[in-house]
């Protein structure tokens, strides 16, 4: 319990940094809360006056009710404009501060480290900047208002109702509570249920995730009967506590009106018996009545809001730890910006390992001198993306140099280490947007010229034009209607266009039709002439033509040299290429 | 949505007793106020003591039996919704299971799901408040009036006048933020696509150097959304304070006529009060009646989302076929002039397709992506129908088979390795649930799989996550073969299923194909020439018609479309 309360005052501190900047706003929002609910409570007060100058039949007051229905017309006018304006404030904080989290956050993302964002599931980064933060925006800013107006509706209701009768207001205090604990008693019980009901849907979901999603393997195997067997059971557990989670929640709403009622007819009886006695008029009688009625609601409320509370810091935990997650080191103030490139590299004794538990490249040397292609070959998942990782300085070694063209990548900048290379990716990314924009993204200033001239390079030209709108097609993140081998084209036509004097290339396995793979090929042949590559190569005739290949297994680089080398020495590589041709 | 009220047949009496409790609760809770205008007028009036105690007590009875017929009527309402929904969601979940291939391209799986859980969960809330709200809301609103009728017909009319005033502001405003609403979610799609594109898209953002950039473009992103949010919540913020006003207006007119019937002797001082309560009762009714309509449209929506997939008719059928005499002597599959076309497309995916298997002969398919490889394979299980001509299974039209038969001769590796939660012995039993462990540790052995399954936690009892996503792609693959081969089918099918093999395991498992399935007849699906050179027959398609059919050197020399594809791979001694 105490780290939970120091774990939220180390949440609320950077929370209050981001509603610092409309604390104006903010306190305006306070000061028309107490407004707004001074009005509001004043105005059955108002309503109470008048009913006592309405006696009987001959006994009613005009004169002295007309001045007190200006006055509580004009209460009532203070009342929702106040409403109105502390609406308005509430939401200009909540939106602004909710703006500026969001902001920061996906600032800070675009420059953390590559590690953070490997190791982290995307669906988890994405939560924390989208759904983490609307709850902070729903809970925790949102609730502060409620809490605040729920807080001070039931100072100001017992302040007025001290200030007319002493008695009754005390029995109506003592009364009240009970329907917190009421509330808090079912929402407790119901907290199991709905536990419960969360997960056996979640069973749910995923098995229709599983076997509708995959309809056609479930047809494949005739599998649809006991599919919907396993279903049924699933099916008919999740009605059992469904029926509980949702008539326990719904018990809350009866269970209060119930407990109100009881202090409705509480305050009847005392009150009118204080009106008998003498003390108290028939007017403080209806306005008693109204507080009463409206009294339980801002308890309720404030108990929702403390559940929502508990939610919405277990969210700014999850943001803040993104916001504060530090950040790639900077480039070093006298960091060289490479601008030329002669298409040399070495590297130097490289050690790398993402784990310091468990090495995976060591003492790696290589020499490559300009226009040299290099071939990295290795079962999938051997972890040739780690080698692309430390030339772009994706990851930075743990020992060791890599020098580009002279100069130790250490000491320059990133932007202009990583501008030295044109990568095209088997997982190709492209961005919603249009193809004139996916193409132009290595140049954003390009002329369209430039741009078909790159597509007609990378043989993507003839399609974008069969396409409908042509270069401005949108397509989306996943490329949508393209195929594999167009998406391909599109990403090899984006490095065509700043065409860099080191290329990092990954050939296609097998998603791509023969007839585009020629196209493939024959745009990486124009690419890479007389430019130094890397390829993560599939091709038996790109390894043979390597001037050296790199040969990795389980992340660790297991033999090194040119095809004729490695095949003389019968070792890892020649059992691989031997394998490709005996059947 | 009335349509699919059948669901709540087997819930008549839970349907009725739900909103008939609510309604009860109702009606309790309009006496009240007249209940506490007696104590005032004849009580307090009166100093009668034992009245006020009588009706006190009456108040504590009407409360205590609200509270009954509350709990009750909530608890058949959530009776008869959480029965609606289970029950739609079995026929519904039966219904997809009919549905054929070609309709689940046109659907999509994805939306499938979506309407088995979102729109059913939707649904079911729907008819949930529907149950509980749609006799007590309208009802307190009428009552309140009848109410006040009984008090005075004058001033009812203030009542006839603000009631619909209140509804209309507070339709007017719902109207106008609901669009909103859905505006906001599509802007918050948007903000959540460009987070997500800049996390799968990280090496290549940083690559080009464009960090800047995507900042800028979610900033922007992030500001249209402040941007309606602002003004949805300036809309909205008008409908409490708006209707606080008229409401009080209501209740001044109420007061000051009000005075003006208790001066002539027309009604009392309670009464007064009484009417004063009723129209805050009105207005908290309509509140919550604008809550239900929002749900039931909502509702409304998902209904129409569900009945469209029923609406959808298996257009392939198994009715009354019967396991029919296959010839002994017949090719194990056969394509006679084999049409096909897709639904959504005009051309045809397969033109005029003839050949023949023989039992036990091993036939590779090649060709490049979109050529009709799967769809071809797709037409032996009956998965879509022929357009024209005729697929035969042992001598015997598809068409005529039961599918349970025609399918169990048939073992299928796809090309999307499919695995489910489970451990892998489950996983391994699709084909055939009495599956003994030996016969699989077999079926896993040929597909390359024994090794890696008996190295984990439990072999067989090995449990897989959802997808099999704890497996890597290629030992998904494998188990996706070794499934395929459990029960030994007649007709086995690996549909370019070896793709994320390195290439000495590929290569075992072809030598282990090759070598144990004996008297099967194979089909291999392949870009990969390597993958097929080796089969008795190699079928070449091209653009949906077969461009050769042979043995791999044949093929060599009389094929352009062969030579074409071995030439991309192999280098020139292989050829």
């Amino acid at each position: 319990m105490s780290d939970n309360k120091k774990d939220r005052g180390s949440i609320l501190k950077p929370l209050l940094r981001y509603l610092k900047p409309y604390r104006v706003q903010l306190i305006m929002a306070l000061i028309l809360a107490v407004i707004n609910v001074a009005a509001t409570l004043y105005a059955p007060i108002l309503t109470g006056d008048a009913v006592d100058l309405i006696v009987d039949k001959g006994r009613v007051d005009f004169d002295g009710l007309k001045p007190l229905l200006l006055q509580f017309a004009v209460t009532i006018i203070i009342a929702s404009i106040s409403q109105y304006l502390m609406t308005l404030c509430t939401n200009k904080v909540t939106f602004s501060a909710v703006y500026d989290l969001r902001n920061d956050a996906f600032d800070n993302l675009s420059r953390l480290p590559l590690s953070y964002i490997d190791s982290h599931p995307k669906g988890d980064i994405i939560s924390r900047l989208i759904s983490d933060v609307e709850q902070i925006s729903d809970g925790l800013i949102m609730g502060f208002a409620q809490l605040f107006t729920g807080v001070i509706t039931i100072v100001g209701t017992l302040g007025f109702m001290l200030s007319i009768n002493v008695r009754i207001a005390l029995m109506v205090v003592v009364l009240t509570p009970i329907s917190l604990f009421a509330a808090r008693f079912i929402a407790k019980n119901t907290f199991n249920y709905f536990k419960q009901q969360t997960s056996v849907r979640g069973d749910l979901t995923s098995f229709v995730e599983e076997t509708t999603g995959n309809q056609k393997t479930v047809k494949a195997f005739f599998h649809e009967a006991q599919a919907e067997e396993d279903f049924e059971q699933l099916n008919y557990k999740l009605k059992d506590v469904s029926v509980k989670a949702i008539f326990f929640s719904s018990m809350t709403n009866p269970t209060t009106r119930f407990i109100n009622s009881l202090v409705y007819a509480a305050v009847g009886i005392v009150g009118a018996f204080s009106v008998i006695g003498g003390h108290f008029s028939v007017g403080q009688l209806s306005c008693f009545l109204t507080y009463a009625n409206q009294y339980t609601k801002p308890f309720n409320e404030i108990s929702g809001v403390i559940t929502e509370l508990q939610g919405a810091f277990a969210s700014a935990k999850r943001v803040f730890e993104l916001i504060d997650q530090p950040r790639e080191p900077e480039d070093k103030r006298d960091a060289i910006e490479l601008n030329e490139c002669d298409g040399t590299l070495k590297v130097q004794n490289v050690y790398f390992s993402y784990n310091r538990d468990l090495p995976l490249i060591e003492d790696f040397n290589l020499d490559v001198k300009k226009g040299q292609r290099i071939a990295i070959v290795g079962p999938t998942g051997c972890g040739k993306t780690t080698f692309i990782n430390l030339l772009m300085r994706f990851y930075d070694v743990n020992s060791g140099e890599i020098i580009l063209s002279g100069e130790s990548i250490k000491n320059c900048t990133r932007d202009s280490v990583r501008a030295m290379y044109g990568m095209v990716l088997q997982d190709t990314w492209l961005k919603s947007g249009t193809i004139r924009e996916n193409i132009s993204y290595s140049k954003p200033d390009a002329t369209l010229d430039e741009i078909r001239a790159a597509a007609k390079n990378a043989h993507c030209d003839s399609f974008i034009r069969k396409l409908e709108h042509g270069y401005d097609t949108q397509i989306t993140e996943d490329g949508g209607t393209l195929s594999a081998g167009q998406k391909q084209l599109l990403c090899i036509a984006r490095v065509m266009l700043s065409l860099p004097p080191m290329l990092i290339l990954d050939e296609a396995t097998s998603s791509i039709d023969t007839r585009t793979e020629i196209l493939v090929q024959e745009a990486f042949e124009r690419m890479m002439e007389g430019r130094t590559s890397f390829i993560i190569a599939h091709r038996l005739s790109t390894i043979r033509s390597a001037d050296c290949i790199i040969v990795m297994d389980a992340g660790h680089i297991v033999e090194q040299g040119t095809h004729d080398e490695l095949m003389q020495r019968q070792g890892f590589y020649s059992k691989l290429y031997n394998s490709q041709f005996e059947v | 949505m009335l349509k699919l009220f059948r669901y709540l047949k087997n819930y008549k009496l839970e349907s009725i007793l739900g909103p008939l409790g609510k309604l009860l609760e109702a009606i309790f809770e309009l006496i009240v106020p007249i209940v506490m205008a007696r104590i005032i007028d004849v009580g307090i009036k009166n100093e009668d003591s034992s009245y006020i105690y009588k009706m006190c007590v009456v108040l504590v009875i009407l409360a205590v039996l609200g509270l009954a017929v509350s709990l009750t009527a909530q608890f058949f309402a959530a009776k008869a919704a959480v029965g609606f929904g289970t029950e739609l969601r079995r026929d519904l979940y039966k219904h997809i299971n009919t549905l054929s291939h070609s309709q689940i391209d046109r659907l999509g799986s994805s939306t499938l799901v979506t309407r088995m859980t979102v729109d059913i969960n939707t649904a079911q809330t729907g008819v949930n408040m529907l149950l509980r709200l749609f006799l007590r809301a309208p009802f307190i609103v009428l009552g309140a009036l009848i109410m006040a009728l009984t008090i005075s017909v004058k001033l009812t009319l203030i009542f006839v006048v603000f009631t619909p005033l209140l509804g209309l502001i507070i339709y007017y405003v719902t109207k106008r933020t609901v669009p909103m609403y859905k505006d906001i979610q599509k802007r918050l799609d948007k903000t959540t696509l460009i987070t997500g594109e800049n996390i799968s898209g990280v090496r290549v953002i940083r690559a080009f150097s464009r960090q800047e950039d995507e900042r800028k473009r979610y900033s922007e992103s992030t500001d249209e959304l402040k941007g309606i949010q602002t003004l949805a919540g300036r809309v909205s913020a008008i409908m409490n304070p708006l209707t606080y006003v008229f409401v009080n207006i209501a209740i001044m007119l109420i007061i000051w006529f009000g005075g003006v019937s208790v001066d002539a002797g027309g009604i009392t001082q309670g009464e007064v009060i009484a009417l004063v309560n009723y129209m805050t009762q009105i207005l908290l009714s309509l509140i919550r009646l604008s809550e239900l309509i929002m749900s039931l449209s909502k509702a409304q929506a998902s209904s129409l989302r569900i009945l469209e997939i029923f609406d959808t008719e298996s257009d392939l059928l198994d009715e009354g076929n019967q396991v029919p005499h296959e010839d002994k002597n017949a090719d194990a599959v056969e394509f006679k002039n084999v049409t096909f076309s897709y639904v959504s497309s005009e051309r045809s995916a397969l033109e005029n397709i003839s050949f023949s298997v023989g039992r036990g002969e091993t036939v590779g398919i090649i060709g490049g992506t979109g050529c009709g490889k799967t769809t071809l394979i797709n037409l032996i299980p009956r998965f879509y129908e022929v357009s024209e001509g005729e697929v035969l299974v042992n001598g015997v039209n598809v068409k005529d088979y039961p599918f349970k038969a025609l399918r169990g001769r048939i073992g299928i590796a796809e090309q999307k390795a499919v695995l489910f939660k489970g451990t892998v012995r489950e996983n391994m039993q699709w084909r055939d649930k009495n599956a003994t462990d030996d016969e699989i540790t077999q079926a896993l052995e040929i597909a390359q799989a024994k090794d890696f399954v008996f190295e984990k936690d439990g072999g067989l009892d090995f449990m897989l996550s959802q997808g099999g996503r704890n497996l890597s792609g290629g030992q998904r693959q494998r188990l996706t073969i070794a499934r395929a081969l459990v029960g030994r089918p007649e007709i086995l099918i690996l549909d370019d299923s070896a793709s994320a093999l390195d290439l000495a395991t590929d290569a075992a498992l072809r030598h282990a194909l090759a070598e144990k399935t004996d008297g099967m007849t194979v089909f291999i699906v392949s870009q990969r020439v390597s993958a097929i050179r080796n089969a008795d027959k190699i079928i070449v398609l091209d653009d949906g018609s077969i461009a050769g059919i042979g043995s791999h050197s044949q093929l060599l020399k009389e094929c352009d479309v062969y030579r074409e594809i071995c030439s991309s791979q192999l280098n020139v001694e292989e050829v």
